[in-house]
C-alpha cells in the first residue's frame, strides 16, 4: 500500500511538470493568433475579441521571411546531408574497421578527435575552405556536413560493426560477392539499426543547425533557423507578431517529425549513448 | 600481404576522406597556424607569435568574463540537469501510469533548435519581468537564470532517456535481492541503483558539460549578449570577435584554440574520472 501513495504522489509531481513543459510552446502558439502590440506585454493572456487577428501575423511573417523556400532549402540540405552521411559512412566505417592499417586508424582516431572540436575552433577557416573551393552553395553544404558529421557517424557505425561476426561476411566471398556486394547485400543490412540511429541524430542537428549554414550559404539562401534569426536582426525592432507565427511554423515540422518516428528517436537516443 | 580490399578504398573511404578534409582537418590546422599570425583575408597572415594569445587577455576585455560566464553557467546548468533528468527517470521506471506519455512530452522540447528556443523563452520570460518593469535585459542575472532554465528545458528530456535505459539494465534479481535483504529504498539507491548507472552518468555529464561549454544558439537568440556583454559566453564572444571587429581576426583565432583546449581538456579529464568509478562499481 505504501507504494501505491507514493507512486500516486509521483504521478501528481509528474502532471505538473509536463504542464510546465508544454506551457512555452502553449504560449506561443496563442500569442501566434494575437495583435503584435498586445504580445510582449500581456503574453499570458488568451486572445479575445480585441486581440485575436486570425492568420495575420502568419501571413505577414511568411512574406517577411520567405518562410516556404526557407522550409525547402531545410529540407533538401537536411534530407540529402543525411542520405549521403548515410551511404558514406557506413562505408568507411566497415572499411576501416575490416582493413588494419596504420592509417584507418590515424583517420578513426582523428575522426573520433574531430566530436569535442567546438565549432568555433575552424569557424572562420572552414567557411574560407567552403568559399575558395565554390561550396557555398546548398549542393556544396552537404559535403561539408558530410565532413562534419562523419565523427560521430562512423564511430558510432564502428562501435557496432566490431560485434558483427566476420563468419557472414566471409560466406558471402566464398559465394563470389565482391567488396561492394558483400557490403550493401550483406553488412548494411545488419547495420540499419545503427543507420536509423545516425540518420536521427544527425537529422535533429542539421535541422536545426544555425551557424554552419549561415555562415557558408547564409547570403543567398536561408533555412529555417536563418530565418527566424532574420526577422530579429533584419530591422531595428522586432515584429513580434510574425516572430510568433515563425516559431509555431518552426515547429510544426518538427513535432510531425517525433510523433511519426518516436519510438526510433527514443531508442536511438538511448542506443547512441550507450555506445558512446 | 596485399589485400584484396584494398582496391576499394577509392569507393569506400575516399569520399568521406575528402569531405572531412575540406570540413575539418585543413580548417583544423590552418586555425591552428593563423593563431600565430595577424590576418584579415587568410592570405595576408603574418606572423607574429604568440601575442594574440596575450591580447587575447590583455586587450579585450570581453573574453575572461565571458570565460568566467561560461563556466558558472555550466556548473550550474549541468549540475541542475542531471539531477532533476536521474529524479525523473526514477519516476519514470517505476508502476506510475502513463509513463510513455510523460516521456514523449519530457523529450520533445529537444528536436526544437536553439534559436527558436532562444526567441520562445524570451517571450516568456520578459512576459513575467514586464509586470515589474524589467526585461531580459536589464540585468546580466535575469540573463544568466534564463539561460539556465532554457538549456534544463531542452536538455532533461534526452538526459532522462538515457538514465531511464541505465536503470532498466540493471537486473531485476538484483533489486529483488536486496529488497528480501530488507534493504529500504535509500539504502537500495545509493547501493544499488546508483553504482550500476554510473556508465550513463558518464554519458551524461560529458553530454551536459560540452553542450552548456558550446552553447552559442540559445545565447545569440535570447540575449545576443545583453546587457553590455555581460551574459555573453565564450563561442559567442568568439564570433564576434572575428565577425564584429576589425583587426582581431587572429586574436579570435587565438580564442578559439585556447577554447578548443578547454573543452578537450575537461572532456577528457571528465570521461577518465566517472570511467574509473565505473570500474570500481
Amino acid at each position: 500500500m505504501k507504494t501505491k501513495l507514493a507512486d500516486r504522489f509521483f504521478l501528481v509531481i509528474l502532471l505538473l511538470l509536463s504542464a510546465v513543459f508544454i506551457f512555452p510552446v502553449f504560449i506561443v502558439l496563442i500569442n501566434s493568433f494575437k495583435l503584435k502590440f498586445s504580445i510582449s506585454a500581456t503574453p499570458f493572456v488568451l486572445p479575445d475579441k480585441d486581440t485575436f487577428t486570425g492568420l495575420s501575423n502568419y501571413i505577414e511573417g511568411i512574406a517577411n521571411t520567405g518562410f516556404w523556400s526557407a522550409f525547402m532549402w531545410s529540407l533538401f540540405i537536411t534530407v540529402f546531408s543525411v542520405a549521403v552521411i548515410i551511404i558514406f559512412t557506413s562505408m568507411t566505417a566497415w572499411y576501416i574497421t575490416r582493413v588494419k592499417s596504420r592509417f584507418n586508424s590515424v583517420l578513426y582516431y582523428t575522426l573520433v578527435f574531430s566530436m569535442i572540436v567546438p565549432f568555433q575552433m575552424v569557424m572562420f577557416t572552414m567557411s574560407k575552405t567552403a568559399n575558395v573551393l565554390g561550396l557555398d552553395n546548398p549542393a556544396g553544404i552537404i559535403l561539408i556536413y558530410l565532413g562534419f558529421g562523419a565523427g560521430l557517424s562512423v564511430f558510432m557505425f564502428s562501435g557496432f560493426i566490431k560485434t558483427v561476426p566476420l563468419g557472414v561476411e566471409e560466406a558471402a566471398k566464398i559465394d563470389g560477392c565482391n567488396t561492394f556486394q558483400i557490403f550493401w547485400n550483406v553488412v548494411f543490412p545488419i547495420l540499419k539499426p545503427t543507420a536509423i540511429t545516425v540518420a536521427i541524430l544527425n537529422t535533429m542537428w542539421i535541422w536545426n543547425d544555425y551557424l554552419l549554414p549561415y555562415l557558408v550559404i547564409g547570403n543567398d539562401y536561408k533555412t529555417i533557423p536563418i530565418a527566424v534569426q532574420y526577422l530579429k536582426g533584419g530591422y531595428g525592432s522586432v515584429d513580434m507578431g510574425a516572430m510568433m507565427a515563425m516559431l509555431v511554423l518552426s515547429i510544426i515540422p518538427v513535432i510531425i517529425f517525433y510523433l511519426s518516428s518516436q519510438k526510433y528517436i527514443i531508442k536511438g537516443v538511448a542506443s547512441g549513448a550507450v555506445k558512446g | 600481404m596485399k589485400n584484396p580490399m584494398n582496391r576499394w578504398f577509392p569507393v569506400f573511404v575516399l569520399p568521406t576522406l575528402i569531405a572531412f578534409l575540406i570540413a575539418f582537418v585543413i580548417p583544423f590546422l590552418l586555425g591552428l597556424f593563423l593563431s600565430f599570425t595577424e590576418f584579415r583575408t587568410v592570405s595576408d597572415a603574418q606572423f607574429v607569435g604568440i601575442s594574440n594569445y596575450i591580447r587575447a587577455f590583455s586587450e579585450d576585455s570581453t573574453f575572461l568574463p565571458s570565460l568566467i560566464f561560461t563556466v558558472k553557467f555550466a556548473v550550474t546548468s549541468v549540475i541542475s540537469i542531471n539531477v532533476i533528468a536521474f529524479l525523473l527517470a526514477l519516476m519514470l521506471t517505476r508502476s506510475v501510469p502513463g509513463t510513455k506519455i510523460f516521456r514523449t512530452v519530457f523529450f520533445m522540447p529537444n528536436l526544437i533548435g536553439g534559436i527558436v528556443l532562444g526567441y520562445i523563452w524570451q517571450v516568456i520570460i520578459n512576459g513575467v519581468l514586464y509586470k515589474f518593469g524589467y526585461s531580459i535585459t536589464s540585468n546580466p542575472n535575469f540573463g544568466f537564470w534564463g539561460l539556465v532554465i532554457l538549456m534544463n528545458w531542452q536538455m532533461i528530456g534526452y538526459m532522462m532517456i538515457i538514465y531511464i535505459a541505465g536503470i532498466q539494465n540493471i537486473p531485476s534479481e538484483i533489486t529483488e535481492a536486496a529488497r528480501v535483504d530488507g534493504a529500504g529504498p535509500f539504502t537500495t539507491l545509493f547501493k544499488i541503483i546508483i553504482p550500476s548507472v554510473m556508465p550513463s552518468v558518464t554519458i551524461c555529464l560529458f553530454l551536459t558539460i560540452t553542450n552548456s561549454f558550446k552553447l552559442f544558439d540559445q545565447n545569440l537568440a535570447l540575449t545576443a549578449g545583453a546587457p553590455a556583454n555581460r551574459t555573453q559566453m565564450v563561442a559567442l564572444d568568439i564570433y564576434n570577435t572575428f565577425y564584429s571587429r576589425v583587426g582581431y581576426e587572429g586574436v579570435g583565432q587565438a580564442k578559439a584554440v585556447i577554447f578548443f583546449i578547454i573543452v578537450a581538456a575537461i572532456a577528457l579529464f571528465q570521461l577518465r574520472l566517472t570511467r574509473s568509478k565505473e570500474e570500481e562499481a
